[in-house]
């Protein structure tokens, strides 16, 4: 009886399971109205500033700088001179410190950094804490290593640091973009000028605040913010020996255009259009979180996102009932709230090109499927997609969408598959669903694609290379191979 | 009374045949008709390699080692004769050595240029290279035996298929090759060797948008012209220099590939 009393003061059982807000504290960081250029281990007031905002409202952040040719000139010059008195002769040993250094301050302040990425790129708190700021902490750390052993990367040479790089990033994955660039850059000896994306500034000039902290040399890295033009300024600026640039196809060709015929070298990390391909014996509960995983994962906004999915016809309806139950689970909102899964797109710019390529694969004739989902009423926001009864000549089956857009094709045999995965101008990654481990091998190898995923998709790690074939561009980041790009073999 | 010696027709060599160039033309160099290649024939040389790209990739190293050295060996029996299409016999000693020491380099190539990768989690993780695909090679003029040798060699030991622009003022030590590397074991495609007008058939080339690389070495005041075109599709470039052999010449015409797979019970 007394049992009984017991389970009645209980609550009633809920009829919905909705999750309670819960937002990561937003004063962890404190922005500054206006933010300068970083030159020469100062802060440079712009001539011309514009708005930075955060677009999961639209609210304004911060000013900063348009950098103007003069201002990237003040740059190329302070790098210019950080090299040549004192960077490139440093013992390698104190270099590798240095970059230890930066590692641990990031590590130190890395909720700080989490929140203030989830701001101003939108993508969700759960992502740039468990993902963007660990990997670009031990970015620093893995290439800090390096620094004092370069002989042993290449056999039989001796590497030699190439001066000046100048490094242009995007706004997907802002500081570990950075981190990508700025690491094995330092500890090949070079010095380096880096510009953030128009959208995403802050990351990189609170970055700057660490060099401080880790008493960096002024003028070795040098921070300067605005739109293409001031990339522009950046490529062809004749103090520069090296160009390192990420992004889309399109630009990374007129870099390649515009470098043609100087002795500056080059490094381009390009567009994607990868397939997840998976077959009848896949674990298709996994299979479908990698799926989710692979193109949901930073709403999309990756260039080796798993944008196309390849299953194999006997599983298809399976695959579909899973993917979609799944889909509505998904959470869309509040960048910051740490039960968000999916986050605000980046800008207007992105969500209009997103919108655009979807209806086109409306009007195609593809069936888009998308959940249930209440979206907030500002900011820019693109529900999860996923369109079936995709023809491998639509326009999304073929060009990088870079939002949550999923386009389904079905193939019977395993050289179907690999000749749908491979039909594109691209080759950046791609994936591979099966449990019969010889089946995984010969995929791996047919794939024409720098990165091959198997049975999980979308990890990286700074000791593993990434770069893509074909019209995905040329280098690798990460791993030995990263340090390539930034030495001279003598 | 002496004999009339019978003479060679110079030709092409293209998808392991010889054809003449499709256009019916010619040019004179070094006292003999050399074929004059045109854009279609560019083109077709580009589809015969795409062609070949899959079996030559796929062969083992082994045995695209054991294809490099039986070119090395063919030459040896023509040494006499490829002495009097170059510089002499010490560039033939150095073409012929040169094969020998990239035929080396086939089955040790993932061994020194890929990687095993510690990265932080249970997962299996490795770098292999792999060939880029069909790569343009621009040969330069001088010397016209050893310096197309170490631009094609390094390409195919990789497993390349190449497009091959012979020196244009000294073009028969190249149509010698083809006639060596037709009984060689290479299969046909692999390598392709067009004579003719570099500045009419290199930007063809280098634009062209199923070549996934170009070496311009042997490009003379065509570079950045080449370098230009090159971007249509994001092609490697190389800048080639008739006088090296590294590993590291090999691997400007490879990708890297990097695999993951979960580690798990």
């Amino acid at each position: 009886m007394a049992e009984l009393d017991r389970k009645q003061d209980r609550a009633p059982v809920p009829s919905s399971w909705e999750y309670a807000p819960a937002p990561e504290a937003r004063d962890l960081v404190q922005l500054r109205d206006r933010y300068g250029l970083f030159i020469g281990g100062d802060w440079l007031e712009p001539k011309e500033t514009y708005e930075t905002i955060d677009p999961s409202t639209e609210d304004p952040l911060a000013k900063v700088g348009q950098s103007t040719p003069e201002e990237v000139n003040l740059a190329v010059g302070a790098a210019r001179d950080a090299f040549e008195n004192g960077w490139s002769t440093i013992s390698p040993s104190e270099r590798a410190k240095y970059l230890f250094r930066i590692a641990r301050i990031l590590q130190e302040r890395a909720r700080e950094f989490a929140v203030l990425e989830s701001l101003d790129g939108g993508k969700p708190i759960r992502e740039s804490r468990d993902v963007d700021l660990p990997l670009a902490a031990a970015h620093f750390f893995y290439y800090a290593g390096w620094a004092d052993k370069l002989e042993y990367a290449f056999p039989n040479r001796k590497p030699r640091p190439l001066g000046v790089a100048g490094q242009i990033i995007p706004w997907n994955f802002p500081l570990l973009m950075l981190a990508w660039k700025i690491a094995p850059a330092l500890a090949a000896g070079n010095t380096v000028v880096l510009k953030p994306a128009e959208t995403t500034p802050l990351s990189a000039l609170h970055f700057c605040d660490v060099l401080r902290q880790a008493e960096l040399p002024p003028g070795v890295v040098n921070i300067v913010t605005g739109d293409g033009r001031a990339g522009a300024e950046l490529v062809k600026h004749p103090g520069v020996d090296k160009i390192a640039f990420t992004g889309s196809t399109e630009v990374g060709k007129a870099i390649q255009r515009e470098l043609a015929g100087t002795d500056k070298r080059l490094t381009l990390e390009l567009g994607g259009k990868a397939a997840n391909v998976i077959f009848d014996d896949a674990a298709l509960d996994q299979a479908v979180e990698g799926i989710v995983n692979g193109i949901y994962f930073n709403q999309g906004h990756v260039c080796c996102a798993g944008s196309r999915l390849l299953v194999q016809e006997s599983i298809y309806e399976p695959a579909i009932e899973k993917l979609k139950r799944r889909l509505g689970t998904l959470r869309v909102g509040d960048p910051l709230d740490k039960n968000t899964d999916v986050g605000a797109i980046n800008s207007r710019q992105q969500l209009d090109r997103i919108t655009e390529l979807v209806a086109s694969g409306e009007e195609e004739g593809a069936d888009i499927y998308q959940p249930p989902c209440r979206l907030p009423e500002k900011g820019y926001w693109f529900v999860p997609t996923v369109f079936t009864n995709v023809a491998q000549s639509y326009r999304i089956a073929q060009e990088e969408i870079f939002g949550p857009v999923l386009s389904v094709l079905t193939f019977r045999t395993p050289d179907e598959a690999v000749e749908k995965a491979n039909n594109t101008p691209y080759g950046l990654a791609a994936g591979v669903w099966t449990e019969k481990g010889s089946r995984i091998l010969a995929m791996a190898q047919k794939l024409r694609a720098g990165v091959i995923w198997a049975n999980t998709y979308n990890r990286f790690d700074p000791a593993s290379p990434f770069g893509g074939y074909k019209e995905s561009g040329f280098g690798r980041e990460g791993g030995r191979h990263g340090l390539g790009p930034y030495v001279e073999l003598e | 009374m002496s004999r009339l010696p019978v003479k060679k027709t110079y030709k092409l060599y293209l998808g392991g045949e010889f054809p003449r160039s499709e256009s019916g033309r010619t040019y004179e160099a070094q006292g003999a008709n050399v074929a004059r290649a045109s854009r279609k024939d560019v083109r077709d040389a580009v589809r015969a390699a795409r062609g070949s790209f899959p079996r030559w990739a796929g062969m083992t190293a082994y045995n695209r080692g054991q294809v490099l050295y039986r070119i090395a060996e063919m030459m040896e029996a023509r040494s006499s004769e490829f002495a009097e299409l170059c510089s002499g016999a010490k560039e033939v000693n150095q073409a012929i050595d040169r094969f020998v020491w990239y035929a080396g380099w086939a089955d040790k190539l993932a061994q020194i240029l890929g990687s095993s990768n510690p990265v932080a989690g249970p997962y299996f993780n490795f770098t292999v290279p792999e060939p880029t695909g069909v790569v343009g090679v621009v040969a330069p003029d001088e010397p016209p035996l050893a310096g197309l040798v170490s631009r094609v060699a390094p390409a195919i030991v990789g497993g390349n298929a190449t497009v091959v622009l012979a020196s244009e003022t000294s073009p028969l030590a190249a149509v010698e090759l083809g006639e060596v590397l037709a009984t060689s074991d290479v299969p046909g495609g692999v390598v392709n060797l067009l004579t003719g007008h570099r500045e009419e058939l290199a930007p063809i080339l280098a634009g062209h948008m199923d070549v996934n690389a170009i070496d311009v070495g042997g490009a003379d005041g065509q570079l950045e012209e080449l370098e230009r075109l090159a971007a249509d599709n994001v092609k490697r470039v190389v800048r080639g220099r008739p006088d090296v052999e590294s590993p590291w010449e090999i691997a400007s015409f490879l990708e890297l590939k990097t695999v993951w797979h979960p580690i798990g019970l």
